[in-house]
């Protein structure tokens, strides 16, 4: 479609962008400056409207860039539902610096849009480009506590690793151009499926699988998580654990699927003739969730074992990923689905702690389930859902992922690994359920109250594992429509 | 009517739990009387219910018969369904359950520590022992299973012994790493079996068609180890026991009776339940030993007891001990003579029942006890905080002291080692009679378990109420009118069906013939 009439099936973008340039614009103001966060959610919901219209339409636009599809729809609205919900909670945490919430706002939705790129470049100079757009902002967003050390350590290290991998990349982006003589990634499929030389494609295959690893924290790519998570402001840090998590994930279904798949999401479909990745991403998959819950028992500090618990989770998701047939995608989808709430409901529950406690550390949570009994239930219910127990949504998440690896009779070991691993887990989830409910208190004890908004996203976060647990079937109903590129 | 009796006994624990909130908010939490009505209204609710179920129970029909059957679909996709029924193999667990909770209710009175979260946790925690007993859904039965874990959890945690934090986390973790290992077997026998269900009728027939590899070994054998894996680890098994001894002595008495008198069983019941009927190839081949397994509890539990300086620790090795009683039953199901085999299942689950009875009985008496001393040494440790006491027995002459209080302990110990006319011996006996009949060496080890018994229980016996009184407990009050509700039922029922155990023959015969006659069809 050519660049004029794509433009109409746009709205969506179109709207974040308009609403980027008034919120920098607002910001000069002095009198308009309180509005850009109005104006911020505003544009969200709207974009959400328009999005919500378009669902179900399928066109390539600009001319082969970026394709509208139902499944860039499905990322695109867990997008918008995190972003909202982080520049909403963002107001009410009190380490961010509030004079610079325009710059916060404005870069947040910068990265909102770079993850609409994400989720729909079919092309490989737009993949390399949206995944850019997502990462500079958020290399700022870490470090925007400008007098916080361990923020600038942050954004540093974001920067270092994060300039590292998408080099690597750029460089097998660069090489399937080479090979192929085209940016298109269906066009790149086709040529690479007569191509009769396994490492001609392994090596390319390998530097995108580092550059979209860096972006979801795939084990050995990892290594910026912790210090990022710890550093960056928390409510960075819950935006950071979901949704360019999400993206990334988008991008490399889409991606793998089309370019190093022979018929793409056909039911059927096999991996390219003699590129046996799935069983790579398979090792990825066990080293990624053992390596983050062995790393996550030891933490102290809530925010680095959410963290690592992250790489965990990431590493239950890329089982599914292994198996190549859409209802391993459908599995994935689900499964980002439950965690985007189950993490930011942990999340900000960590962010009432440290607004009123100052509690960084599980120990400083002593006490929470008699200062707060309401939220406290909801964060173990939370808890429970991370470990995957029932009857929360994370137990049908797990069980989905699990499933696809019986459907598909395919590598038991990764299911042995990764039912061990959720034991794991339980021992360092609880070690904040035993910290609010289980240790002594001295004292006298004062009850402390979240303000509305957090109090209400905790528990609307939460609550949402009760109901997805009883009547899941709509929901994977939806995602199955969400399935098609 | 018929048809809604058994959600009701699952969900009136869940309906009670939820009752509390608005109390809460209205009478504040400090009012510990109303959740303590609250739960043993509930709880004596669903105990009439049971009650009316059983007396309008025909062991005769079969599930798909009986009226009490209900079957929805959950999640149609998945084939999931909300299956629950009711035959011979659970109702006397849910008896079981429905008399626990509610003596348990009773039993925690005087619990006054944050009540509310007390009482509501442990109605969660009912509904989900009644869930699992009830559910022929596989997908269901797990649900349950994993619901129950944390409200024990808490209860441990919170409201046990001074090692609660431990020991309520090693409990957690020792049956999730079961649990998941039944998860695995879940999803393989739904991929596996065609069509795809979690119907544990329907697979009955289908799993047996199943004829694949993994790993080079076939998928039947791993499906029996995983699930065994998950319920060795409740029941528990030698050497999956130590998160038991630990977790009885922490928990609460109420809590402990829970623990032993239903969580125990729930380990025997899934194998009864799930892996004898489905895959009853490998239980003939496993039979051997499971039985080897028993026995080693039978002797291993009481060689522990034995060892015991703390009274309540020497109770929960008994129940290791006694457990092994039921899965030395459960393995002649492959005896050649009918009679064994008869014996030897009917007897383990009398002995299941049982058991439930006798060692709730026996944590009760306990928990009386330590109620009014503060302590439950049989004899002080030589490291004992009071330099002036280490090494000295804990109590003596209480006999005389509190009469009624040492009839009832007479009572208990006696049905625990296993005294004729008491409900313990006949069970103990069948499950032997079974055995014999099959592994005749084996089970005249395990007779030597009796002995083991009859030592710890009438040493304890003899060092508790026997002798002369020792002074510091002259003031000692005997049992109460609570407590009484709470003991005397069970000794009736332990009186009972030592006597007379024809109506629980009865009521599980034809259940446990038909899970012998589809293990026998694979000989």
């Amino acid at each position: 479609m050519s660049n004029l009439s794509s433009l109409s099936f746009y709205i969506p973008e179109l709207i974040i962008i308009s609403a980027i340039l008034l919120v920098i614009i607002l910001d000069i103001i002095p009198a308009c400056k309180k509005y850009t966060f109005y104006l911020s959610l505003g544009a969200i919901l709207l974009a959400a409207l328009f999005l919500w219209q378009s669902y179900g339409e399928s066109h390539a636009l600009f001319m082969g860039m970026i394709s509208i599809d139902p499944f860039s729809h499905f990322f695109k609205m867990i997008f918008l539902l995190s972003t909202f919900s982080i520049i909403l909670i963002s107001r009410y945490e009190k380490q961010l610096d509030k004079s610079y919430s325009a710059e916060y706002n404005a870069l947040l939705l910068i990265v909102l849009l770079g993850m609409f790129l994400m989720s729909s470049s079919i092309n490989l100079i737009m993949i390399y480009l949206s995944i850019e757009l997502v990462s500079i902002p958020s290399y700022i967003l870490a470090g925007i506590m400008k007098n916080d050390k361990e923020s600038n350590e942050a954004s540093l290290k974001y920067v270092i690793f994060g300039s590292f991998a998408s080099g690597l990349m750029l460089f097998g982006l660069s090489i399937l151009y080479g090979l192929t003589g085209s940016t298109n990634i269906s066009a790149v499929s086709s040529v690479l499926q007569t191509i009769d030389y396994p490492l001609t494609i392994y090596f390319p295959l390998i530097l995108i699988l580092v550059g979209f690893g860096y972006k979801i924290s795939m084990v050995p790519f990892h290594f910026w998580t912790p210090d990022v998570y710890e550093g960056a402001p928390t409510p960075i840090t819950a935006f950071l654990s979901v949704a360019p998590k999400a993206a990334g994930f988008a991008i490399l279904i889409r991606v793998f699927y089309t370019m190093f798949t022979l018929d793409g999401i056909a039911p059927n479909s096999l991996p390219l003739t003699n590129i046996n990745w799935p069983t790579l991403i398979a090792v990825g998959s066990a080293i990624t969730m053992t390596l983050g819950n062995l790393l996550a028992v030891q933490q102290e500090d809530v925010k680095r074992l959410l963290a690592y618990s992250t790489i965990s989770h990431v590493g239950f998701m890329l089982m599914a990923f292994a198996i190549i047939s859409p209802e391993a995608i459908r599995a994935i989808m689900l499964y980002l689905f439950i965690y985007l709430f189950m993490n930011l409901a942990a999340f900000y529950m960590a962010i009432f702690a440290s607004n009123k406690l100052n509690a960084h550390h599980i120990k400083d949570w002593k006490g929470m389930g008699k200062m707060n009994p309401i939220l406290s239930f909801f964060m173990t219910l939370t808890l429970l859902s991370l470990t995957g127990l029932p009857p929360t949504a994370g137990f049908v998440g797990k069980v989905y992922v699990f499933a696809e690896l019986f459907k598909h009779q395919q590598f038991y070991w990764l299911a042995v690994v990764a039912i061990l691993n959720s034991v794991v887990s339980l021992y360092y989830y609880f070690k904040i359920v035993k910290s609010m409910y289980l240790d002594d208190v001295e004292g006298v004890i004062d009850k402390i109250t979240a303000h509305p908004v957090v109090n209400w996203s905790i528990i609307i976060f939460s609550a949402q594992n009760i109901l997805f647990f009883i009547y899941w079937e709509p929901l994977v109903g939806f995602i199955d429509k969400s399935i098609s590129f | 009517m018929e048809s809604s009796i058994l959600t009701l006994l699952i969900f009136i624990p869940v309906a009670g739990a939820v009752l509390m909130l608005p109390f809460a908010k209205l009478y504040g939490k400090e009012n510990v009387h109303y959740y303590k009505w609250i739960a043993a209204i509930t709880t004596g609710i669903q105990l009439a219910l049971a009650w009316i179920l059983y007396q309008n129970f025909n062991p005769a029909l079969s599930i798909s018969e009986s009226p009490f059957t209900v079957q929805i679909d959950w999640i149609k996709h998945f084939n999931i369904q909300y299956f629950l029924g009711v035959d011979g193999l659970s109702m006397p667990m849910v008896l079981l359950t429905a008399l626990l909770s509610f003596i348990c209710i009773i039993a925690s009175w005087k619990i006054e520590k944050q009540a509310l979260g007390y009482f509501s946790l442990f109605l969660l925690l009912d509904a989900g022992m009644m869930g699992v007993f009830l559910s022929l859904d596989f997908f269901l039965f797990y649900i349950f299973w994993e619901v129950m874990l944390l409200p024990m959890y808490f209860l441990i945690g919170v409201w046990g012994g001074p090692q609660r934090m431990y020991a309520a986390i090693k409990f957690f973790l020792y049956t999730l790493f079961g649990s998941v290992f039944m998860l695995l077997a879940l999803l393989a026998l739904y991929f596996y079996s065609d069509p795809h269900t979690f119907n544990l009728i329907t697979l009955i027939h289908t799993v047996g068609n199943i004829d694949a590899t993994i790993w080079g070994l076939n998928v039947k054998y791993l499906i029996w180890i995983s699930l065994f894996i998950g319920f060795a680890i409740k029941v528990p098994i030698v050497p999956f026991h130590t998160w038991l001894p630990l977790a009885h002595v922490e928990a609460p008495t109420a809590i402990s009776v829970i623990l032993a008198g239903v969580l125990l069983k729930m380990g025997t019941y899934g194998l009864l339940r799930i892996s004898y009927p489905l895959l009853p190839g490998e239980v003939v081949n496993f039979s051997y030993i499971l039985a080897v397994l028993g026995v080693i509890n039978i002797i291993w539990g009481a060689v522990n007891a034995i060892a015991q300086i703390d009274l309540k620790k020497m109770v929960a090795y008994s129940s290791v001990s006694h457990m092994g009683y039921v899965l030395l039953g459960m393995a002649a199901a492959i005896s050649e003579s009918p009679a064994g085999a008869q014996a030897g299942m009917n007897g383990a689950l009398m002995q299941m029942f049982n058991h439930g009875t006798i060692t709730a009985m026996l944590f009760l008496l306990v928990g009386m006890l330590y109620d009014r001393t503060h302590h439950r040494w049989i004899t002080f440790p030589r490291d004992y905080e009071k330099p002036e006491l280490a090494g000295l027995p804990g109590f003596g002459g209480l006999g005389a002291k509190v009469p009624v209080y040492t009839g009832f302990v007479a009572l208990a110990f006696f049905a625990g080692l296993g005294l004729p006319a008491l409900s313990g011996f006949i069970s103990e006996a069948m499950c032997f009679i079974g055995g014999f009949s099959v592994f005749r060496t084996l089970t005249i080890i395990g007779t030597l378990g009796i002995l083991l018994n009859a030592v710890y229980f009438l040493r304890a016996y003899q060092s508790i109420f026997l002798g002369p009184l020792n002074e510091k407990y002259k003031d000692l009050t005997d049992i109460s009118r609570r407590e009484l509700v709470t003991i005397v039922p069970l000794a009736i029922i332990v009186l009972f069906f030592g006597v007379y155990p024809t109506p629980l023959i009865n009521m599980i015969a034809p259940a446990m013939d038909g899970i012998i006659k589809i293990v026998q069809s694979v000989i």
